[in-house]
């Protein structure tokens, strides 16, 4: 029972969450978005989780797994604790004695195997590259912007178009990138948010010293979630990270790159919580979309730093949610509508999963469309 | 010195707090064995009335003429033991103090090692007393009068109180009026006195008393010298109106071709001004101020074909040709009252507080409440494009409070207050309207505060325990989005409007003046005392005090009595007429000082200057350093290339021997 007592060194669980700095404000639960349709009360959980000998009750709580890790209780708590590693760490309470659901067992199983979630071979990771012009990055040759491809974008066939858009986008720009042909591996983003932390510090291990190795300027990630798990997880990375929309917004401003087409559409975007709250990129998604002639881009009243959380992290990929009240994807999408919105740009993958779904179950095909934002921008290039 | 070193050793227990960890006996035998030493002793508290007679009796009976005291830290009874040893005939320099609490017995647990080091620290000390010189404190004459920075309630009072006694004031306040922030108040917890009512008097009487000479709209720009000699260079603004002509009647605001466009600071931008202007009615001095960044004709250079607030003014007091102008005069002493800022709410945008008109911070409420606020005192405010009279209003405490996400870890003592004030003004201004207090502790603990807060909730304000995380709107409501803790129920709650409780910051321009003065801050970023319990008004620089919000958040009541002190404190130069020189500063050894100005660019102080002498014929510069500015820090000795210039009693004679000692335990 590593989990219960000592999580990591010799740390007690009170130690490592410093549950004893908490005031219970409130601020956590009161920011938490799946509060709406879920039982789950992240502040309950750092106050109960004081008295060890309760924590292997409180891990059998079946609320544990509604949390998606957007970090709203993190972000907003006023003492500098993370509530929701609280819930992590008891999930990982579970992980250790092998009580979890089958497709998170299987999840973690294929990470640990092929480096991936998806239960995919390594080897057709780099398929989606096929019939396409793409530039690899090898160790001993320098290189400005070194891609990483999430693996969800790798072997998602809705989400490959992400990695492809991308490298027409590059081409394009005549920007000087890499992509990698081999040793690509997981980020344990969702490994880290499904509580299963020993794979998750061997894959950190292993991804820096991967990623050391090339000798590029940066590192680029397709997915808002490698992107904020690179910078806050990887102490010993030796490389600044960015997410790609910086790196297009940076491109657009250098006149590298342009649109040769208009889109009259009414646009709203939607901020990733990995992207937005987790890592504060705001602004250039939005100065992306601002570029291009035509777009009118309305605004969620919650948006950017009060974003609505689509619900697609925290491992809740592998884990259904037995809540039959309105997702908070469908909440978003209404809103949309609402808005008179055409189309939903988003930069995640999980929230173009999410949204997409939310929007047919609605019925608004005919009139919205989710869109990634390298599509949206590789359709007008 | 010729005369033979007799040393004495004296060794407090403090209590237990030093004889439990040390062995006090051993130290007192050990000492006996030094050299020089003919007198050993050990007692409960030396700094006691018996304590002091058993070192004073020594020196008579034994002819003692070096002391060492092992004890506490010099900060703390060095002056006692000076005065002691000079009341038994010493020079009150041929002291040492050993600190074997602080630095041994508070920090050590093992009883054997910390009398070894005890034992260190006082051969050390022993080394080193026998080496000193004799010096002389000096006095200088000190200017009798006081500059005040601000002109808030602190400095207000304090200036009032140093006025009475009979001293020059020089009230300097940066905006055009006197007043702070007091001012802008409605009513003041937990009395309901009405702000203005009370303030007003005093604002006026600071303009009026004949020791006060008020500058206002005005800025300090430099200041030089020390406690009792301090001179101060002040840059008065243009105010572009003829400060004798004006009238305050305000035809020119009425006439201004841009009147009521710019947000009024006073109002916190809840009202509106023109570009000249006179910020309140009540303002002190009752005189109008054309602000250089609104005004057309200062900003464009032309205003129509004439100004026509030129054109309006009976008096003829409008003046474009105005410049600033320099003010010198010399002080005594200093008081700091640059009060405080509010925190920006929109450094928590989770709140949506300038995006959201119907979401306020407690400062605007203020304006709004009274009276005299843009509104005339009644709640309204824009929902979207619609002007409403809220039904349902929610208080947030803490923002910008405890509050690690924003940087600011402290409490700021008065939002609970304030809110559960602005709280019953509202339940007695729309008594149909619910009211709710989103809070995570109550904090009600001046006097009346509790009771107050208890009639608050009575009079039906509604206290939810939680505070909210997110406010965002579905259709016209507001939505609090919060738990309630005690019942551990996720809220939505709708409401038409939200108050902010925003907590106190230092001034954004603090840099600005502690920079002027050479202040310190403590970790939130106010100005530091010189003690938190002892000093409380006191800064690290003899003759410069604090007083009000510029020190830390504090309610009127605790303002008025920190002012009334540090009036008090700056008075003791003014009334004595003289103030005493430390003598323990740096000295320069001139023949072989290279006057390389090293030491002048290091000097914190500014003590040091570079001088021409003539040496042997030759005139070449040295360092020369004003003992009344020096205090003997010795940065200037640790930088001289050529050891030129060292502290007295910190000689490289006398401390050398001191750290060799701490090495050697015979």
């Amino acid at each position: 029972m590593r989990g219960m007592i000592m999580s990591t060194e010799s740390q007690t669980f009170t130690e490592k969450f410093d549950l004893l700095g908490c005031i219970q404000c409130g601020r956590c639960t009161g920011g938490c978005p799946v509060t709406v349709r879920t039982n789950l009360n992240v502040r309950r959980f750092v106050y109960d989780a004081y008295s060890e000998e309760k924590l292997e009750e409180l891990a059998k709580l079946a609320e544990i797994w509604d949390c998606t890790a957007c970090h709203t209780c993190a972000v907003r708590c006023p003492k500098g604790l993370k509530p929701l590693e609280v819930l992590i760490g008891l999930r990982s309470m579970l992980v250790d004695s092998g009580k979890v659901q089958s497709t998170v067992r299987n999840a973690l199983e294929s990470v640990y195997l092929e480096g991936n979630p998806w239960e995919k071979p390594k080897a057709t990771r780099y398929d989606w590259m096929e019939g396409l012009d793409v530039k690899l990055a090898k160790p001993d040759t320098p290189v400005e912007n070194l891609f990483f491809v999430c693996c969800t974008i790798a072997y998602d066939p809705r989400l490959q178009v992400v990695a492809k858009n991308m490298v027409r986008l590059l081409n394009k720009a005549g920007a000087d990138y890499g992509f990698m042909a081999e040793g690509e591996s997981c980020c344990g983003s969702e490994i880290h948010t499904l509580g299963e932390e020993l794979l998750f510090e061997e894959i950190v291990g292993e991804n820096t010293a991967f990623l050391n190795d090339f000798q590029a300027r940066r590192v680029i990630t397709l997915s808002p979630h490698c992107f904020a798990t690179y910078k806050a997880r990887y102490p010993h990375l030796n490389k600044p990270v960015l997410h790609y929309t910086q790196l297009l917004a940076e491109l657009l401003q250098q006149g590298n790159l342009s649109w040769g087409h208009d889109l009259q559409k009414k646009v709203v975007f939607h901020d990733p919580c990995y992207l937005g709250k987790q890592s504060g990129v705001y602004d250039e998604p939005r100065r992306l979309l601002k570029s291009i002639k035509g777009v009118e881009l309305v605004e969620f009243d919650r948006s950017r730093e009060r974003s609505l959380c689509c619900e697609g992290g925290g491992g809740k990929m592998w884990v259904e949610s037995e809540s039959k009240k309105e997702r908070l994807a469908e909440t978003r999408i209404k809103d949309a509508h609402n808005l008179g919105a055409q189309i939903v740009a988003v930069a995640c993958p999980f929230c173009v999963l999410t949204l997409e779904d939310a929007m047919k179950a609605l019925g608004y095909e005919e009139e919205m469309r989710v869109a990634e934002m390298t599509e949206l921008l590789a359709e007008l290039a | 010195m010729t005369e033979k070193p007799k040393l004495g050793v004296y060794i407090c227990h403090c209590g237990i707090n030093i004889s439990a960890t040390v062995d006090v006996e051993a130290l007192t035998e050990y000492a006996l064995t030094l050299p020089n030493v003919k007198v050993a002793r050990h007692y409960s508290y030396m700094c006691s009335d018996p304590g002091q007679l058993l070192i004073k009796n020594d020196i008579k009976a034994e002819g003692l003429n070096r002391i060492v005291v092992a004890s506490c830290s010099p900060r703390m009874h060095e002056p006692t033991f000076r005065k002691s040893i000079q009341a038994a005939g010493l020079n009150p320099y041929f002291l040492e103090m050993a600190n074997i609490r602080e630095q041994c017995s508070w920090v050590h647990e093992d009883r054997t090692e910390a009398t070894i080091k005890a034992k260190k620290l006082v051969a050390a000390a022993v080394a080193k007393v026998r080496l000193l010189e004799p010096l002389e404190a000096r006095e200088v004459e000190a200017e009798r009068s006081a500059l005040i920075i601000g002109a808030g309630i602190a400095g207000i009072q304090a200036a009032l109180d140093i006025a009475d006694a009979g001293f020059k004031v020089y009230l300097v306040e940066k905006s055009p009026s006197v007043g702070g922030r007091m001012a802008q108040l409605d009513k003041t917890f937990p009395t309901l006195d009405c702000s203005a009512c009370i303030l007003t008097p005093k604002m006026v009487d600071s303009a009026n008393h004949p020791n006060i000479e008020l500058i206002t709209y005005a800025e300090v720009e430099e200041v030089k010298g020390y406690i009792g000699n301090f001179e101060i260079k002040v840059r008065k603004k243009a105010r572009y109106v003829d400060f004798d002509k004006c009238t305050g009647c305000g035809d020119c605001a009425s006439a201004c071709r841009v009147a009521n466009r710019f947000a009024s600071e006073f109002d916190e931008g809840m009202g509106k001004r023109s570009a000249v202007y006179l910020p309140f009615p009540q303002a002190v001095p009752a005189k109008y101020t054309i602000d250089p960044k609104s005004c057309l004709y200062l900003t464009k250079g032309k205003c129509g074909k004439a100004p026509k607030c030129a054109e309006v003014c009976g008096a003829g007091a409008i003046n474009f040709e105005q410049t600033d102008e320099l003010v010198e005069f010399k002080a005594g002493a200093i008081i700091v009252a640059t009060g405080f800022d509010v925190f920006d709410a929109t450094g928590k945008p989770e709140y949506g507080y300038g995006q959201y008109p119907n979401v306020i911070t407690g400062l605007e409420m203020e304006r709004l409440v009274s009276a005299s606020g843009p509104t005339g005192g009644k709640i309204k405010v824009f929902n979207g494009a619609e002007e409403i009279v809220p039904q349902e209003i929610a208080f947030i405490q803490c923002v910008g409070s405890r509050d690690k996400s924003v940087g600011v870890e402290y409490c700021s003592r008065v939002c609970c207050m304030y809110t559960a004030k602005q709280a019953h003004l509202i339940v007695d201004k729309l008594p149909e309207a619910k009211v709710r207090v989103y809070y995570m502790d109550v904090r009600a603990f001046g006097k009346g505060f509790e009771e107050f807060y208890d009639r608050v909730r009575r009079e039906g304000v509604r206290y939810i325990r939680g505070n909210p995380s997110e406010i965002f709107k579905r259709g016209n409501k507001l939505v609090i989005k919060a738990e309630d803790t005690l019942t551990a129920t996720p809220l939505e709650d709708e409401v038409d409007m939200v108050v902010l409780a925003v907590g106190l910051k230092p001034r954004s321009d603090y840099r600005t003046t502690m920079e002027l003065l050479r202040l310190s801050q403590s970790p939130d970023q106010f100005f530091l005392e010189a003690h938190p319990k002892l000093r409380p008004v006191d800064t690290a620089t003899d003759g410069i005090f604090l007083a009000g919000c510029c020190q830390g958040p504090k309610d009127i009541p605790d303002t008025v009595a920190q002012a009334k002190g540090a009036a008090s404190s700056a008075m003791i130069p003014l009334a004595k007429g003289k103030v005493t020189i430390g003598a323990q500063v740096a000295t320069v050894f001139e023949a072989t000082c290279r006057g390389c100005g090293f030491c002048v660019s290091i000097c914190p102080y500014s003590a040091i200057e570079l001088v021409t002498v003539n040496r042997m014929g030759h005139m070449i510069e040295v360092a020369r350093v004003n003992e009344a500015l020096c205090k003997g820090c010795g940065s200037c000795s640790a930088g001289c290339l050529s050891d030129s210039i060292q502290p007295k009693s910190f000689r490289d004679r006398q401390i050398l021997p001191q750290i060799a000692a701490l090495g050697v335990l015979r």
